[in-house]
């Protein structure tokens, strides 16, 4: 069950991943920063004691960033799938914490450095 | 459609229009995809028919949405159970005890009310996070310390009101609850404390009130929902100076833990610490478990003596002026120098406020009052989450030493290898040794760490400890080995129940109290 979650993740790394979006809207972007400061940061950011990002470093090993702000790889729809079903030790996240609207804004800001 | 139990899908629906016209029809969630949000990441039952998925989720933003709610749940008899961040995982999540249950998500009523610098105290909406209080004080520079538990997503409301622990001299969070106003099951709207006094100014510093104290009723209960409540902060140290204390034998662990008692029931420790070894405590490691196989701990304390490994060690937090932190650890190693060959470690040591820099330096925030996520980082990989079973024990090495022995014991019958202990001091007069569970979403696996978490339940209650907080699928059966007296304890909590919720609508099965009508099912 595990590893077909995590081949499922995978997978659809490499689908939404290779996906042209549009160019960002600066004011969501501006928003979604504001979430990912909030709700993100904490594991995901920069600095000491943030769990995810110590995570993602061991396993990426330096292939690409392990804070998800310096990603240019991430997709609205990936981003999406991990904040409302979770993964590994990241529980959901539910719409009274991100509403459906600071998730878009979320995933503006995280693709926002996307090669387009 | 999923419907609570014995409610009909016309009522139901009913129900749920007057919540819609209570909270707005974007705060009342029923499709699968937005209740699976609901679900607990962390359950110890996932995918299994007792995973208690619930049936609505309704999110207001007020008191007086709340009290709309609690009337239409009385008038329709709809089970509500109540969080506040959601972020109770490990014991629950934002997940019901009783399948079909409604949730009452107070997460949108996230309102700072009031912080007093002088008398140091604030006033909270459930829905506000640790972090969200902490950036509230941090952006106004306001002077306050908060006490924050591992990890800072949760609610000071909620985890107060569960009893949690956090690290600073205000560690015991439930014991700093100063006033309560809740919603009682009636929808009326009760002030507990000085509260009850119209126009009352010591809401938040005087916490009995006149006559019998009630607020301790709306902790780890179902007779009220909290929508505002006091808590007492701290008064930011001038500095913060830890020192290791380190033994090298086995029995070390009495007089270690008889010194600490002390020095903690003297005031002169005043945070959480945690007791620490290699070979009883923390993740299992292999070479060193197989150095216990031969039964004697004549190995161990040689390996610990070869490698200058400590046998125990106790980090002692001290939070105060500079020069009081740094003679409390002077007196500390006076006291554990009457242990033969005990060892002693400086630091780390903080003045306050902390710089920038310095702070992006320090990976474990927790114990300066600073919420952070830190704990996961402790995490084994790959996991998926976690669950503990964690009875108080006496304040006592020789308790200690029997409960790490029982509890490798009941793993071993049972085929897990050594079980994985941490121990914190984190209330007065006693210890919490907590038994880390990994969970997962494999239901052979959860099935077996539900057997192990079952018979240390038996085990430990034989042995007179008891858990003091836990999962939502284990809290029958806690409540079940508080049974002194034929139960009285439990009759006495669904006597006050039935009075105060006749439908039973708050919270059924918290901490295995029922309402009446699904008292002998549940049983």
């Amino acid at each position: 069950m595990k590893n077909a979650r995590v081949a499922l993740i995978v997978v659809l790394s490499m689908i939404f991943a290779a996906q042209a979006f549009a160019a960002p809207d600066e004011s969501a972007v501006e928003k979604g920063q504001k979430v990912y400061q909030k709700w993100c940061f904490p594991c995901h950011g920069t600095g000491s004691g943030k769990p995810a990002t110590d995570l993602l470093a061991a396993r990426d090993k330096g292939s690409r960033p392990a804070a998800l702000e310096e990603r240019t790889d991430l997709s609205a729809p990936l981003i999406k799938m991990f904040v409302r079903h979770g993964v590994m030790f990241m529980p959901t996240f539910r719409k009274t914490e991100i509403s459906d609207a600071d998730l878009d804004a979320l995933s503006a800001y995280l693709t926002r450095n996307n090669k387009r | 459609m999923r419907i609570p139990p014995g409610v009909s899908s016309k009522d139901f629906s009913s129900a749920l229009q007057e919540f819609e016209a209570a909270v707005g029809k974007p705060w009342v969630f029923t499709s699968d995809e937005d209740l699976d949000l609901y679900r607990d990441s962390y359950s110890p039952v996932w995918n299994e028919d007792e995973e208690p998925i619930p049936s609505a989720a309704v999110a207001p933003d007020g008191v007086e949405q709340v009290q709309a709610i609690v009337r239409t749940a009385n008038k329709y008899k709809i089970p509500l159970w109540t969080i506040s961040t959601g972020k109770n995982l490990g014991y629950g999540g934002s997940a019901p005890r009783l399948r079909g249950s409604v949730v009452l998500d107070l997460k949108r009523m996230n309102r700072v009310l009031e912080i007093n610098e002088k008398n140091h105290y604030a006033l909270l909406e459930p829905g506000v996070s640790y972090f969200d209080l902490y950036q509230y004080i941090h952006e106004r520079q306001l002077n306050v310390w908060i006490d924050p538990p591992d990890p800072g997503w949760g609610s000071p409301v909620g985890n107060s009101l569960e009893r949690g622990g956090g690290y600073t001299p205000m560690h015991d969070h439930f014991d700093a609850v100063c006033g309560l106003e809740v919603v009682l099951p009636s929808g009326e709207v009760m002030r507990t404390g000085m509260g009850a006094l119209p126009g009352a100014k010591t809401w938040q510093q005087y916490k009995y009130g006149f006559g019998p104290h009630v607020t301790p009723i709306f902790s780890q209960s179902s007779l009220g929902i909290v929508t505002k409540m006091g808590i007492w902060l701290l008064p930011p140290p001038e500095a913060y100076l830890s020192g290791t204390v380190m033994v090298w034998k086995h029995h070390d662990l009495i007089p270690l833990v008889e010194i600490f008692a002390e020095l903690q029931d003297s005031g002169i420790i005043r945070g959480t610490t945690s007791f620490a070894s290699p070979f009883w405590l923390g993740p299992p490691n292999p070479e060193l478990d197989s150095l216990r196989a031969s039964g004697s701990v004549k190995p161990l304390e040689d390996y610990a003596e070869r490698k200058k490994i400590p046998y125990w060690s106790l980090p002692l937090p001290f939070y105060g002026p500079a020069k009081v932190v740094a003679a409390q650890w002077e007196y500390a190693k006076e006291k554990f120098s009457s242990i033969p060959g005990v060892t002693f470690q400086d630091g780390p040591s903080h003045r306050f406020p902390l710089g920038a820099e310095e702070l992006a330096k320090i990976p474990d925030t927790v114990p300066l009052g600073i919420p952070s996520l830190h704990i996961f980082s402790l995490l084994p990989p790959g996991s998926q989450g976690h669950i503990g079973f964690s009875p108080i024990l006496p304040m006592s090495g020789e308790a200690l030493l029997e409960a790490m022995t029982v509890f490798d014991r009941v793993h071993s019958e049972l085929g897990a290898g050594r079980a994985a202990l941490v121990v914190l001091t984190s209330f007065p007069r006693a210890l919490v040794i907590i038994d880390l569970f990994p969970v997962e979403r494999n239901v052979e696996r959860n099935r077996k760490t539900r057997e192990i978490y079952r018979r240390l339940i038996k085990e430990a209650a034989a042995h007179g400890w008891g858990e003091y907080r836990t999962h939502t699928t284990f809290m029958g059966d806690i409540s079940n080995t508080y049974s002194f007296n034929n139960h009285v304890l439990r009759r006495f909590h669904e006597t006050i129940k039935d009075a105060v919720d006749p439908n039973g609508i708050l919270s059924p099965g918290k901490c295995g109290i029922w309402p009446k009508h699904l008292r002998e099912e549940k049983a």
